[in-house]
């Protein structure tokens, strides 16, 4: 192979050239900017249900679709709450009319009697998005309408969601739906527009029992996060590796 | 190489040249990575503030208390002290300012919520007082006997 002086020059200033390209890609940000994009929230909201203290009013759900303008008689809900009855014959009975919307007035699931001498247990769960620390939703978006927020919560955007329905499918706790107006995928976000006031979600004040209670998990002087450090709490589907931020107390093992 | 195989070429770069113009005017400024990282931060930065601008319907005792405060005082002296006044009254918005009257749940069904008799032994649903809706009083509503702001009371 023959090379003359000229080529030689012409490859070496071209390939270090096409070496350095790649470079550009990356942003050089001023050391405030690079400060402000590591630096640390100084919130990370996280949920206590204890399910102990839940007696099946439904009034959460209630509360959660006036706050959050979900059609009331449509069948989505952001939270919901699950009646499981566990009878002697070691079936386990789960049912959530409305998601629980009109609370639990009678014995009968699905229509099927239960006679009060066969249950073992019975008790009640709700259920809200777990505002997971790797969300399955988000990862799978394909445009970037749904995202984590410093603090933790999952948004989504409703202008830029296209309602390709893959976060629906992803999320392992069925937590998302299609929103029957605006059209775009909708989920529990903790109230954000009322978590970020200082106030509480609408469920949890709602909740006469103490059975609902949002905690910021980086603030360790905060009484709820103090039990869930301390205590002895559990997280659903923790299998999937989701790292789900909604913590139970008193959680079966019958509960899917 | 021929002209010809050259030509659609040309018309590809064209197009994706149209894509890229067109992206400058359709992607807002502020869409890129804001959160952690690319994998889940990759969005919309003034969706957040979108979603904290979102209105407040539910708004607490404290701002009932305003106004009701002899109820409000009634209530925290009885068994009904936890439970949220617009649990039963509905969710206040802008009450008294557009909303003037709120949409009053007096139905046996809102009672029955919590009231309802389930035999649950284990559940918390136990400790409450409970009632079989077939057997008590079927045609009346609750608050003709029961005063939901003092249950005690006995208004016959």
């Amino acid at each position: 192979m023959s090379c003359s002086r000229r080529d030689f020059l012409k490859d070496a200033v071209g390939g270090t050239l096409a070496s350095v390209m790649p470079l550009s890609a990356f942003v050089f940000l001023s050391t405030a900017e690079a400060q402000a994009a590591v630096a640390e929230s100084k919130t990370r909201w996280a949920f206590l249900v204890d399910t102990n203290k839940c007696v099946g009013c439904g009034l959460c759900v209630d509360a959660c679709k006036n706050e959050n303008e979900i059609p009331y008689d449509a069948e989505v809900t952001r939270t919901w709450v699950e009646r499981y009855v566990i009878t002697k014959d070691g079936k386990t009975h789960i049912d959530s009319p409305m998601g629980g919307r009109d609370g639990y007035t009678t014995m009968d699931i699905d229509g099927e009697e239960i006679d009060p001498d066969d249950i073992d247990k019975a008790f009640f769960v709700p259920k809200l998005c777990n505002q997971c620390d790797n969300p399955a939703c988000v990862q799978v978006c394909p445009v970037g309408a749904t995202y984590q927020t410093n603090d933790g919560v999952v948004l989504v955007d409703r202008d830029w969601c296209i309602g390709c329905g893959y976060c629906i499918m992803a999320c392992p706790y069925g937590v998302r739906f299609f929103h029957p107006v605006h059209k775009v995928a909708d989920k529990c976000n903790f109230c954000y527009h009322r978590i970020s006031k200082g106030m509480e979600p609408a469920c949890v004040e709602c909740c006469s029992f103490g059975a609902r209670r949002i905690a910021n998990l980086k603030d360790p002087e905060d009484p709820v996060t103090k039990i869930i450090t301390t205590e002895r709490v559990a997280v659903l589907k923790d299998e999937y590796g989701t790292k789900p931020h909604v913590f139970y107390l008193g959680l079966d093992e019958n509960v899917r | 190489m021929k002209w010809h195989v050259l030509r659609p070429l040309w018309v590809a770069i064209g197009l994706v040249g149209v894509i890229l113009i067109a992206r400058v005017f359709l992607v807002p400024d502020d869409f890129g990575v804001h959160g952690r990282n690319f994998t889940y931060g990759f969005h919309r930065l003034s969706n957040i503030q979108e979603w904290k601008d979102f209105p407040v319907k539910y708004q607490g005792r404290e701002s009932c208390a305003e106004c009701h405060e002899e109820n409000l005082q009634m209530l925290n002296a009885s068994t009904h002290a936890t439970v949220e006044c617009e649990n039963c009254h509905g969710p206040s918005v802008n009450h008294p300012d557009d909303v003037e009257f709120l949409p009053l749940d007096t139905t046996r069904e809102l009672c029955l919520r919590c009231h309802a008799f389930l035999e649950y032994p284990n559940s918390a649903r136990a400790a409450l007082l409970g009632v079989e809706d077939r057997r008590h009083k079927r045609r009346k509503v609750c608050i003709e006997c029961h005063n939901p702001h003092d249950p005690k009371e006995d208004t016959r």
